[in-house]
């Protein structure tokens, strides 16, 4: 038998998949607006001129391991990996992905992989998905060079850091290249809040796809957020309620 | 999709929802573990093997990448050469001394990696004074406020000590009330984004295994 607990969870996961399969059939028919996000509109611009340029795109997805929950943002940010792929896939050089986690680092490379076969111009490198380092620290001693020596001219951290992330933002600044970074750890939002020159606050990271890719599920899924934050608010204002009425 | 693909993915939405399933019905009527928690187990198993072979593989890389740098005559590769002797190097060590190899990551790994964070201290000081000038707004100055303030209050100052009003009420009112409760927003809004994330998986809207969609 299930617990209480185990049961309420189920249910929100039930609600959101129902949520997000009605809205995405919805969305199909007539697209939302959503509140502009400047640092996704800045990463547009810079997208297209690392492809006018000829210089390079650097993702770095972090090191969440792919069997810890802290794998979602590195989910998101693979997502972004392939849409913003695609997009320079009509460039000279192909982009950069680097990864804290060996399986990450698989996904990336077949992410730009399958971006190369769809153009007839982009060619795969094997090395452009990289492993620089397992430990964080090592990881961004490693990721450093990458921003310095390899062309690069707009650099995305999105995915699960540490307090390294100040590291990887410092050498893009002192390169003057573009940098967006987001991830699902406090610790590296107020660090990437205070270094980055575009950063992503919060559950921003894991909107990432809608707002690069208009596709209709990445907008339903938007949408069941907002639904899910408004019933958690009020759940904790009836919370509140209740317990100081005294019935919890 | 081609038929292989349509196969990848109806493998990996089962799998996922074998593993979801096993954490909300981990118990049988009996109050032992249930058939779902079992199958769990044994995929995540297997994802931990596979996650093993993908080291040996990302290392590999590694090694390609920097050898390549060598070959090149590329700028750092007396970096990249350093490296691939310390690679090979421990490598060998752990070969010769498997039970001795852990010496290599506390005498030398270990303190590089404080020397970095050492490092950090001022990179985020330099930061916050960049911050002013590249994002001067009052959210900006809110920030470093609060950052001045927490400073002052954590630590104490040469002669004076811990300064009244800000160590003993300021900074605890700061940390635990108002940094705690706009952290818990922020990790309500993580974990939503996660689950929607993990759904858009599960649905095979998002498919980071398969490469192209």
């Amino acid at each position: 038998m299930s617990t209480i607990l185990e049961l309420v969870g189920f249910g929100v996961v039930l609600l959101s998949a129902v949520l997000l399969l009605v809205l995405s059939i919805l969305y199909r028919k007539k697209f939302p607006t959503f509140r502009e996000i400047p640092a996704f509109t800045r990463l547009r611009l810079a997208v297209g001129r690392v492809v006018e340029d000829g210089s390079r795109l650097h993702i770095s997805l972090g090191h969440g391991a792919l069997t810890t929950p802290q794998s979602a943002s590195a989910l998101a940010g693979l997502d972004l990996l392939r849409r913003l792929a695609y997009l320079t896939s009509s460039g000279d050089q192909p982009p950069i992905a680097s990864s804290g986690d060996p399986l990450l680092s698989i996904l990336a490379q077949d992410t730009l992989h399958a971006a190369a076969k769809s153009s007839e111009q982009a060619t795969f490198d094997l090395n452009a998905g990289r492993l620089p380092g397992l430990t964080p620290f090592s990881y961004a001693a490693g990721t450093i060079p990458i921003i310095h020596d390899e062309n690069i001219s707009a650099n995305v951290l999105m995915g699960n850091f540490g307090a390294e992330a100040a590291l990887l933002t410092d050498a893009a600044e002192r390169q003057g290249t573009f940098m967006l970074a987001g991830s699902d750890n406090l610790t590296a939002q107020a660090v990437i809040y205070a270094s980055a020159q575009e950063p992503l606050i919060g559950e921003e990271v894991f909107a990432a796809g809608a707002y690069v890719e208009s596709n209709h599920i990445h907008a339903a899924s938007l949408t069941v957020q907002d639904i899910l934050r408004w019933l958690v608010i009020a759940a904790i204002l009836i919370g509140s309620l209740l317990t100081l009425a005294g019935v919890l | 999709m081609k038929l292989k693909g349509v196969l990848s993915t109806a493998i990996a939405i089962a799998s996922g929802l074998l593993v979801l399933a096993g954490y909300f019905f981990a118990h049988s009527s009996g109050g032992g573990t249930s058939l779902l928690a079992e199958i769990q187990v044994i995929l995540l198993n297997w994802a931990v093997i596979l996650a093993g072979f993908a080291i040996l593989i990302g290392i590999v890389n590694l090694f390609i990448v920097h050898l390549g740098k060598i070959r090149g005559k590329k700028k750092g590769s007396a970096y990249s050469l350093l490296l691939m002797l310390a690679l090979i190097t421990t490598f060998l060590f752990g070969l010769v001394s498997p039970a001795h190899v852990g010496i290599v990551f506390t005498t030398i790994q270990l303190p590089v990696e404080a020397s970095l964070m050492a490092l950090l201290a001022v990179t985020l000081t330099y930061a916050s004074i960049r911050l002013l000038r590249n994002r001067f707004n009052l959210f900006s100055v809110i920030f470093l406020i609060t950052a001045l303030l927490i400073l002052l209050g954590t630590a104490p100052l040469p002669l004076l000590g811990d300064i009244p009003g800000i160590s003993d009420w300021v900074r605890p009112f700061i940390s635990h009330v108002i940094a705690t409760s706009g952290a818990r927003g922020i990790l309500l809004g993580v974990a939503l984004g996660t689950l929607i994330t993990g759904l858009r998986i599960l649905f095979g809207a998002d498919r980071p295994y398969e490469g192209n969609k």
